[in-house]
């Protein structure tokens, strides 16, 4: 059995790698927030509030753009539905925490932290304090977050965008899923949802980022009829 | 008022964490919904990556040879075989300057 110090380390360690892409990412979006003639305050403050990277940016975008306020709060509601579907994944080992633990987890989960605390969970399932490590996950995520958006709005863009750093992201997921190219059901589900995503990218409100992996699960769900 | 869409937006953000983890109850899904869950990574990550790689800032599909395609494929190629994040990130951006700076300059 872990102790709780020991699985909240491993989920931070378990994350740091990807940190490699959101630090780049982070002063991008901080510096963005500011070219576009935000208040700094305002830009930082998402960080907190929202904690959300894409969506961080595609809300002021929309703002600088001139779309309404309700565009653009409806947009990061949509982009961030993703979270829900982290959520059903997360709730099998986290059941057993007290309703205010779930209200306070809930606040750190993330698109890479779930990737890799997910992964940890499947391995270790025995184990008692499992949250420990989405804790640790979280946590790494947030503070990292908070200092690279905070040094992009007080030091400006000082990445050179030629390096096009932004490539970073991709790159961070397809770390996350390349090992399951090996299953065909997997590989069959992630060209469903790519190629959708490709297909809807200009559906209203940035919706591509969860129709298409509502048309992927389908899918699976298909696989899984046909595997019996 | 921009103050105020980023209140609202960010409740609305911990609404969608919050939402599956404490307010419902995992009994209420069946064993078929439990299974499908398996595969949410590989429905909900390449939606990320494939308009990250394939369309540029202007939303306009990328050629196909596109630097972003090479590094990409490199990525995968190095992550399969090394099963090591750092590595599937370094070797994707590394392709990705090569072919940037120094043969398509």
């Amino acid at each position: 059995m872990l102790t709780k110090k020991k699985l909240f380390t491993r989920g931070m360690m378990d994350i740091s790698p990807h940190m490699l892409s959101v630090i780049p990412f982070g002063i991008i979006c901080g510096a963005i927030g500011v070219e576009l003639g935000f208040d700094p305050y305002l830009v930082y403050a998402m960080s907190f509030i929202i904690f959300g990277g894409a969506s961080q940016i595609v809300f002021l975008q929309l703002l600088s753009g001139g779309a309404s306020s309700l565009v653009a709060v409806t947009s990061v509601g949509i982009i961030n539905s993703r979270h829900l579907l982290y959520g059903a994944v997360l709730s099998e080992y986290l059941e057993k925490l007290s309703f205010i633990k779930k209200l306070l987890i809930s606040y750190f989960v993330v698109d890479q932290g779930f990737a890799e605390s997910n992964k940890f969970f499947k391995k270790n399932k025995t184990e008692q304090h499992l949250h420990y490590h989405l804790i640790g996950t979280g946590c790494t995520m947030w503070v990292c977050w908070q200092i690279a958006t905070l040094s992009g709005i007080v030091l400006g863009s000082f990445v050179p965008e030629e390096l096009g750093l932004k490539f970073a992201i991709p790159l961070t997921f397809i770390a996350i899923v390349v090992q399951d190219l090996k299953k065909i059901d997997h590989v069959i589900v992630m060209i469903t949802c790519g190629l959708s995503s490709l297909l809807f990218f200009d559906a209203p409100f940035k919706s591509y980022i969860i129709i298409s992996p509502v048309i992927a699960l389908f899918v699976a769900s298909l696989i899984l009829r046909l595997k019996k | 008022m921009t103050w105020l869409s980023i209140i609202v937006a960010g409740i609305l953000t911990y609404f969608t964490r919050m939402t599956m983890i404490a307010l419902v109850n995992r009994k209420m899904l069946g064993e078929r919904i439990k299974a499908v869950l398996e595969y949410v990574p590989s429905a909900v990550f390449p939606a990320i990556i494939f308009p990250a790689i394939f369309i540029n800032d202007y939303g306009a599909f990328i050629e196909m040879n596109d630097p972003k395609i090479f590094g990409a494929i490199v990525a995968i190629i190095v992550g399969y075989l090394s099963k090591n994040i750092i590595a599937t990130i370094i070797s994707g951006l590394i392709s990705y300057w090569f072919l940037i700076f120094v043969i398509f300059n």
